[in-house]
């Protein structure tokens, strides 16, 4: 169920990997129209957890290979993540995080004040409130194309057999005792052998179809596109004084974002407190894009968890599969997402590097908070 | 931007406001086992329609308040004081 970048993923893993091309992957409406269209496209492993950087550097490592094997330009660019800090507390906790992704072997380099002048000119480092202090840099991270992320995986997936079913929403779950045997549709009825949900943003109101109640919030989150200038901007930027993340895409068009708007909502839209907040520190960071006309906004419904991290996980119910539980950290993990739930399903075991991701880790006490905050989504 | 009437200070913006999550959980009770504990903390209706919801006016009277607003529209139907129980809608998530 889901014809975004998680369903599609994995339905071509499930295909071209594991073999299984008995697979029909269904969607409400024309694929790749949910979030994998509506991100700001970065990719990256830069996370702090040992069991979030092995799954986040597993993704950037498919995605180092993917346009060869889809043979489909997605125009990946490893142009590089730069992370600005503007405290000394912050320096040392990016410290700690770039040291445990050495340690385990993904890339992060120091970058210092003057570096981050000549990387970014743009940048104003004396800015009143908020000096730069300096920045740690991946840089293997990057953007890739989006819409031919979609379209790539789908057309992969096609032709290696997969059906790919649009304009057919899911009405309702098939069910003997505890054990899911298919969907009903608005096009009929599918019998299947397991069912997977891969519907982010949405996953609590199709999983209360089966009964279930998911450690999960519905969040919107805001991007805006400005009007296309002149190259200015070659790596992917975030500040650290406040949630403001930004790149430039091939248009020309400055790409940005920063935090959900804070509270439950299943409207593919953003409202204007948050925008402005976004915009204040876009000019903090950047005073010269002050006067950039935004082009557009938009907003994706965000599945928020409860400690911050996704789920790829059996569920209570014997033949139904979750993937779900994104955050605003979906994009970049989609060919892992795709990859470790096709091996879900093709294998019946969690995949090495996704077994922290089950449903269990919440009632079991073995959360995996990024930040610390606990079960607040709208904090994570 | 959503604006909260707050009964103490009148129609105020959201940025007023700090959203404090699902107002329609109960905490079992004491002697209910880990699994309802577990429940309470971690799982949420999270509903596509009405939900109860707490909001602190952090920026005006700072009471906490229980607002019953709608996830798709945004539509607010009734605000109230942290203490008084809100009139729900048949389609409301308990």
């Amino acid at each position: 169920m889901g014809g975004g970048g998680h369903g599609l993923a994995t339905a071509y893993y499930l295909a071209t990997e594991y073999g299984i091309r008995d697979v029909a992957v269904v969607e409400r409406g024309p694929i790749g129209l949910g979030n994998v269209g509506r991100n700001t496209t970065i990719i990256r492993s830069n996370y702090f957890l040992p069991d979030n950087i092995r799954f986040y550097e597993f993704s950037l490592k498919l995605w180092e290979g993917l346009e060869r094997r889809l043979n489909f330009n997605a125009m990946v660019s490893q142009r590089g993540t730069l992370n600005l800090f503007h405290t000394e507390a912050q320096r040392d906790l990016m410290t700690r995080r770039a040291n445990q992704m050495r340690l385990l072997g993904v890339d992060a380099e120091a970058v210092s004040r003057d570096e981050v002048r000549s990387l970014v000119p743009l940048v104003d480092l004396d800015n009143g409130r908020y000096p730069v202090l300096g920045g740690f840099l991946q840089p293997r991270g990057g953007t890739v194309r989006h819409d031919a992320v979609a379209w790539g995986y789908a057309r992969g997936a096609s032709e290696a057999g997969v059906d790919i079913i649009e304009h057919c929403e899911v009405t309702g779950l098939r069910r003997e005792g505890a054990r899911i045997t298919g969907v009903e549709t608005t096009r009929g009825p599918i019998a299947a052998e397991i069912v997977c949900l891969a519907v982010a943003g949405h996953s609590s109101v199709l999983a209360a179809m089966a009964g279930l109640t998911l450690p999960i919030e519905s969040h919107v989150l805001q991007a805006f596109v400005t009007e296309g200038i002149k190259p200015v901007l070659d790596v992917v930027l975030t500040y650290g004084a406040g949630h403001f993340y930004v790149s430039q895409s091939d248009k020309g068009g400055l790409v940005f974002g920063g935090a959900i708007d804070g509270y439950n909502t299943y409207g593919q839209r953003g409202t204007l407190p948050m925008a402005e907040e976004v915009a204040a520190s876009a000019v903090t960071l950047l005073p010269g894009v002050a006067r950039l006309k935004i082009l557009r906004q938009w907003g994706g419904v965000m599945d928020m968890t409860m400690d911050g991290s996704p789920i790829i996980s059996r569920t209570p119910l014997a033949g139904l599969i979750f993937n779900g539980g994104w955050c605003y950290g979906g994009f970049k993990a989609i060919p892992a997402g795709g990859m470790t739930t096709a091996h879900l399903i093709a294998r019946g075991e969690a995949h090495p590097v996704a077994t922290h991701l089950d449903l269990a880790r919440f009632a079991a006490g073995r959360t995996c908070d990024e930040r610390g905050i606990g079960p607040y989504p709208y904090l994570h | 931007m959503l604006r909260i009437h707050c009964p103490w200070c009148g129609t105020r913006d959201e940025s007023e406001f700090r959203y404090r999550g699902d107002a329609g959980r109960v905490r079992p009770a004491h002697e209910a086992g880990l699994a309802s504990f577990s429940a309470h903390v971690y799982e949420r209706a999270n509903p596509r329609g009405w939900h109860l919801e707490w909001w602190l006016h952090v920026a005006g009277c700072r009471q906490l308040l229980k607002v019953l607003r709608h996830t798709q529209s945004h539509e607010i139907r009734w605000v109230g004081r942290a203490e008084e129980p809100a009139p729900l809608p048949e389609d409301c998530a308990p």
